[in-house]
């Protein structure tokens, strides 16, 4: 069997939250085997990342090359290229990284790639078996693919769950002497962060959300109007910004923000996993669709069949009634 | 001396006799005028065809109802009454005008005797003329209506001149009458109180010297101004003096469809046309020119429209001046004619041409019979034509082209509405009569129910009717007036053969715009009728009873395709009203004044840029009135009327019911007594 | 600036429901709408915004069958200079890799200076623009939003990366990019201007015109397969509450209470 790596998605030195999903995609291809990290960076960031890796990974391999201080697909794929063996199979998380990184990997590589894997249900022979989705998630598909001569597998960020068990060993291998001279044809300039707007939906507790269903840009008012009465804020999901009815800001999801509320309200939401993507925590999310069979049904607590442009006004209602009798003042949080 | 009182051809003008000045000064003017008019007319030439020669019977029936009987002006009353004193004053005036003229270059236009009727009435007529110009003045100063908007400068200015004008003539009349009186010559009579007279009563004690000179004066003030009009008028809104007879005699006889692409070019050519609407100023037609010509910028058109009225970037009467200032800058009367700008997107905004709903007030409104819809449609076209259609309605368009409906919904779900209860028609011999459904009484959840009150009323009617199922398209109706010809001839195409193949000799709708879609835009489909006709004629002949209504005020609002588009207006009121008990009140702006709820088809779907949607000024109308319940026949005006109860916060004080609605929900059982 | 734009004509999924057909190996097929995939066409806007200020010209490729032109007329009558159909039986059940193989050895067919695909189509792979650039060994960027051409044979990018910032990325020409939605507004292409591109030629090009090697292309060089679609029992999702929109309201109101989210 191949040879596991899994590689890790840092910001700030802080590892990503698929850093701890990977191993559990790692143990369904190969049980017997203990994935290694595989990590590249520069500096303090780098060192800091490597160590909060030790409780999850047996073997950490660290390449710190100060071209490699920004994640730059382009060079990390030559240093990748530069110490991983032959026929390795890399477990990359699906997310903006791995999808620049994973495709001209696995040319390079001359091996197999699997993106956006949901599931894998093991190994036969040269065949790894694995789930995917299709058609904005509307169907599933098995695929098989042939992992002979390696194989780069992209992770869908939160379709594992994370490491739970007893704390591995963790040794760092320092690799940066193999890595090499890094130049490529691509250069990282800068980063444009989003417009933060009036309101910074990561912090809040309670988000009423909006998506497609919401019809049109004067119906936000509806959503606005609850989220005031519950002392809440409102975010959306990317067809809303597409649109212009909110600003990016307020969008929630992996081209988005990610937030960790309490309560979740997914309004007119049809349940991409983009958008969902974007909440982490395990809030309580409540779903109010149209359409009695729409994927967000599938991931919510409490579900709504009904029209969010007449129901919203009757909740909003309702709370104000509640909060008229106990006296109490709302405030936004 | 004395006698070039009475001959001005005779008299000398600083050296100059009469007669060669007068002559002169004619020709002069006439020359001009001839020019001028002659480079007003060049751009018509270089301008598309447009059919308009045909039916000179119907047309000079609205030459005689709009221009001589001034049909539209009382619509505005004060203004309206003085324009038509005013106009009539200027036809009593022409046979005067031109004797006038005659004077200055013989005598025998001088009258023999004078206090004859038509004098008396001439004096008149001049009299009240010089009055108007007075009162319009002062108005355009001091208590302009905000439609006048800001232009009143050149307005003010015509204005005077055609007061100086009846006063030359005054001072010109009376200061003869005055001389004769003095010097004991054969009197000349004078309408009582007229401008001639009471200029008479003025010189009475002027010296026959300065009489002399004032009456020579007041002639050749007469002239020059007279000339100076003429030949100023084509350079403003007054031109439309002398283009309304011929803007009005040209006007469209033909109301609720669109003009073709082209004049000229059969539908099955329209791919060799290179392109589609206007994009460059001469793709107007020469009729479209004309209008622009004749625009008096009187606003009343901008003043109903109800785009403009919810600050959409439209306002009507902005189209035809900008055009008119275009082709005054790019066919100058002297100079070289220029090659200009693009009309949408340079002369015009994107924008400005998107707000239009096409609901006609602007058209109901003109008192010149201006058009606006085919130009804004042709302006679209272009639009289209270049890829330039706006993003929100790409994919309705595109849902329109693949699946034949703007939401997308699968063709074989058109028929899910009426869940088992109406027939479908598979080829000929399956019934007598069509209800043509349309998309979104199809598929729309809340408007399913107007497709089943319809059916049930079709039901209790004994109708053999049937619907086209999967096999129905959207109408297109709002297609083609979205610019999207070529969509829309597709989709026409497809209906049509659908409608023949299933053998029906008769349509009916719910839906306004398909009603006038197939009325006007299709061919060769059996006639068709609108459900509040059916329904009129039903309860008149008691086919139908309604049980009594005891709460509620309503009102009844006029959809544009139904009323203004179409002239149907009483026969929803008359279904209302043979509801007992129902009191049914009018809103101030109803039947063709109707006031648009913000459009159907493709104008759902587009986003304007306004400061408050026409739905929820519709409905603070209503509430104005009186009414607490809106009925209506569109279910375009349905789901703008719902939607702006919410908008408005007037849920609670205010419903809306469509009348196929209300009449299933009134309709006696024919089991009860 | 000679620009390729590899497209792909899929089912429209904003109008149509997917679903499994009646074997439940492949989805339902029969009613469905197809049209070019929207991040491709998003590609054929920016490629044709990019040539009215640099000139050039825009070409549109694609790997299929004789079904599969109607893409191509359609981007051409948004203004794509030319249109470029392969076909071949060989092709047939290439995986992605294949696909970006054949594409391959088209761009070397020709002279590009600048090669666009959409970021992903309907099996949400977007793999073809990665692969390809690896094959061609030119500088890839994925999720591009923005594209400034700068001087001597240089793109200034903008990749879209998370919580909604931008990445900024010089780039060398020749260079394979993916494009993003919203990169754009593009330009409205009716049944019209399709009509008056129906009678232009688009060339086929075989297996052997490109050249390509035979054991990566073709079903049995896939090494990605698909096995079947299936539909995942619907486990148990979110309790769904019943009643009429007061009693609705009241047990969410409770439920609301208990969680926290009433502040």
């Amino acid at each position: 069997m191949a040879r596991i790596f899994a590689y890790i998605v840092h910001k700030s030195g802080v590892a990503d939250d698929t850093a701890a999903e990977l191993p559990a995609a790692a143990r369904k291809i190969d049980p017997a085997q203990q994935c290694t990290a595989i990590v590249t960076g520069w500096g303090a960031d780098l060192d800091q990342v490597c160590e909060s890796l030790r409780g999850t990974y047996s073997e950490i391999w660290k390449i710190a090359k100060e071209p490699l201080a920004y994640p730059n697909a382009e060079l990390v794929r030559k240093a990748l290229l530069s110490v991983l063996p032959a026929g390795a199979i890399v477990l990359v998380p699906h997310a903006h990284f791995g999808v620049d990184l994973s495709p001209g990997l696995s040319i390079r590589m001359n091996a197999a790639y699997v993106p956006d894997v949901l599931d894998i249900e093991g190994v036969e022979g040269a065949w790894l078996k694995a789930v995917r989705q299709e058609f904005g998630g509307q169907v599933s598909t098995h695929v098989r693919c042939d992992v002979s001569t390696g194989a780069v597998l992209n992770i869908r960020p939160g379709a594992f769950r994370p490491f739970e068990g007893a704390p591995a060993e963790g040794r760092i291998v320092d690799k940066s002497a193999e890595a090499g001279a890094l130049a490529a044809r691509r250069r990282y300039l800068e980063t444009i962060a989003a417009e933060t707007g009036d309101v910074d939906i990561t912090k809040q507790t309670v988000l009423v959300s909006i998506g497609r269903g919401i019809g049109e840009q004067e119906n936000v008012a509806i959503a606005e109007d609850l989220a005031e009465a519950m002392g809440a804020a409102v975010s959306c999901s990317r067809p809303v910004v597409d649109a212009k009815w909110m600003d990016k800001s307020r969008q929630v999801g992996s081209s988005g923000q990610t937030v960790r509320p309490k309560v979740y309200l997914a309004c007119g939401i049809s349940g991409s996993f983009q958008h969902l993507a974007g909440i982490k925590g395990s809030p309580f999310i409540v779903a109010i669709n149209k359409n009695p069979k729409a994927p967000i049904f599938r991931v919510a607590d409490v579900g709504i069949a009904d029209d969010m442009l007449e129901f919203l006004p009757a909740l909003a209602a309702r709370v104000r009634e509640e909060s008229c009798v106990s006296g109490k003042e709302r405030r936004r949080s | 001396m004395g006698e070039s009182i009475d001959s001005i051809a005779a008299a000398t003008y600083w050296l100059i006799r009469g007669r060669d000045l007068f002559l002169f000064l004619h020709l002069l003017g006439l020359a001009c005028f001839a020019y001028i008019v002659a480079r007003r007319l060049a751009p018509l030439l270089r301008a598309q065809r447009d059919f308009r020669f045909d039916r000179p019977l119907a047309r000079l029936g609205r030459v005689l109802q709009f221009w001589l009987a001034q049909w539209r002006h009382p619509r505005y009353r004060f203004a309206g009454t003085i324009h038509m004193l005013v106009f009539a004053g200027f036809l009593i005036l022409v046979s005067r005008a031109f004797a006038l003229l005659g004077l200055g270059i013989s005598d025998r236009f001088a009258a023999a005797e004078s206090g004859g009727i038509y004098d008396a009435i001439r004096n008149y007529a001049s009299t009240v003329v010089f009055l108007c110009m007075g009162i319009a003045i002062v108005r355009r100063l001091a208590f302009p209506p905000p439609r006048y908007g800001h232009r009143s400068a050149d307005a003010i200015f015509l204005l005077a001149l055609i007061g100086i004008l009846m006063a030359a003539d005054g001072v010109f009349e009376g200061s003869q009458a005055a001389f004769h009186a003095q010097l004991g010559r054969a009197a000349v009579w004078l309408a009582p109180l007229s401008l001639s007279w009471i200029f008479e009563a003025a010189f009475a004690s002027a010296s026959p010297a300065t009489l002399h000179h004032l009456h020579l004066g007041a002639y050749l003030a007469h002239e020059i101004t007279f000339f100076f009009l003429l030949c100023y008028r084509p350079f403003g809104i007054q031109f439309h003096i002398e283009t309304s007879l011929f803007s009005i005699y040209f006007a469209k006889l033909d109301r609720g469809t669109v003009k073709p692409v082209r004049w000229g070019v059969a539908e099955e050519q329209l791919d060799t046309v290179p392109s589609f609407g206007v994009k460059k100023f001469e793709d107007f037609t020469w009729k479209h020119i004309l209008d622009f010509y004749s625009c008096a910028d009187c606003g009343r058109c901008s003043d109903q429209c109800p785009a403009n009225a919810v600050g959409r970037p439209l306002s009507p009467r902005n189209l035809s001046i900008k055009a008119r200032d275009y082709v005054f800058r790019h066919y100058p009367v002297l100079g070289r004619t220029e090659d200009g700008m693009a009309m949408a997107g340079g002369l015009y905004s994107e924008d400005e041409i998107w707000s239009c709903t096409t609901c006609g007030a602007c058209e109901a409104e003109c008192p010149l019979l201006v058009e606006y819809i085919d130009k804004i449609v042709d302006l679209r076209r272009g639009l289209v034509d270049d890829g330039k259609a706006p993003q929100s309605l790409h994919k309705p368009l595109k849902a329109l082209e693949g699946r034949g409906n703007p939401f997308g919904k699968m063709e074989k779900k058109r028929a899910d509405w009426a869940q088992g209860t109406v027939r479908a028609l598979n080829g000929a011999g399956g019934a007598s009569t069509l209800y043509f459904v349309d998309s979104i009484t199809s598929y729309d959840d809340r408007i399913q129910s107007i497709g089943r009150a319809t059916a049930r009323i079709l039901g209790r009617l004994h109708e053999n009717f049937g619907i086209l199922g999967a096999k129905e398209r959207d109408s297109g109706h709002d297609v083609r007036r979205f610019g999207e010809e070529t969509l829309f001839l597709a989709l026409r195409d497809h209906n049509t053969e659908a409608i023949r193949a299933s053998g029906v000799r008769r349509v009916v709708t719910a839906d306004p715009h398909a009603y006038n879609a197939l009325k006007h835009d299709y061919k060769d489909v059996p006639p068709v009728e609108h459900i509040s006709e059916v329904l009129a004629r039903a309860v008149k002949t008691s086919q139908i009873r309604l049980n009594g209504v005891e709460n509620g005020v309503y009102t009844y609002h006029d959809p544009c395709y139904l009323g203004r588009h179409n002239g149907i207006y009483e026969d929803p009121r008359d279904v209302l009203d043979a509801i007992p008990g129902l009191r049914r009140v009018e809103m101030k702006r109803c039947r063709d004044r109707s006031f648009c709820c913000g459009g159907g088809g493709l104008a759902l779907f587009y986003e304007a840029k306004e400061e408050q949607r026409m739905g929820v000024q519709r409905v603070r109308m209503a509430a104005e009135a009186g009414a607490n319940v809106m009925v209506t026949a569109c279910p375009f005006c349905m789901v703008n009327i719902e939607d702006a109860i919410k908008v408005a916060g007037m849920e609670g004080q205010m419903t809306a019911i469509d009348l196929a609605e209300l009449v299933d929900r009134q309709m006696v059982n024919p089991t009860q007594g | 600036m000679e620009i390729l734009v590899c497209a792909k004509r899929v089912p429209d999924t904003s109008e149509n429901e997917i679903q499994l057909d009646g074997d439940g190996k492949d989805i339902e097929r029969e009613d469905l709408v197809y049209s070019v995939n929207e991040p491709d066409n998003y590609a054929v806007e920016e490629a044709l915004q990019i040539i009215a200020r640099t000139g050039g010209s825009v070409t549109v490729v694609t790997v299929g069958g004789e079904e599969d032109e109607e893409i191509l007329r359609r981007e051409m009558a948004m203004g794509a200079t030319r249109g470029v159909l392969i076909s071949d039986d060989a092709f047939t059940g290439s995986d992605g890799r294949g696909i970006a193989a054949i594409l391959k050895a088209f761009v070397q067919t020709g002279h590009y200076d600048l090669i666009l695909t959409g970021v992903q189509a309907e099996d949400g792979c977007a793999q073809v623009g990665g692969m390809l650039a690896a094959m061609l060994d030119y500088p890839f960027a994925s999720l591009v939003t923005s594209i400034e051409v700068l001087e001597s044979r240089k793109l200034k990018i903008g990749r879209e990366i998370e919580g909604g910032n931008k990445e900024i990325n010089a780039i060398d020409l020749p260079c394979v990019l993916s494009i993003q939605t919203g990169i754009n507004e593009p330009r409205y292409v009716g049944m019209r201007g399709i009509r008056q591109v129906a009678s232009v030629p688009i060339p086929t090009l075989g297996a052997s015109d490109l050249g390509v090697d035979a054991d990566v292309v073709g079903e049995g060089a896939a090494k990605m397969r698909r096995v079947d679609y299936f539909v995942p029992p619907a486990g148990k999702g979110a309790e769904m509450l019943e009643g009429s929109r007061e009693e609705v309201v009241d047990k969410l109101m409770d439920l609301l209470k208990a969680k926290g989210g009433l502040n």
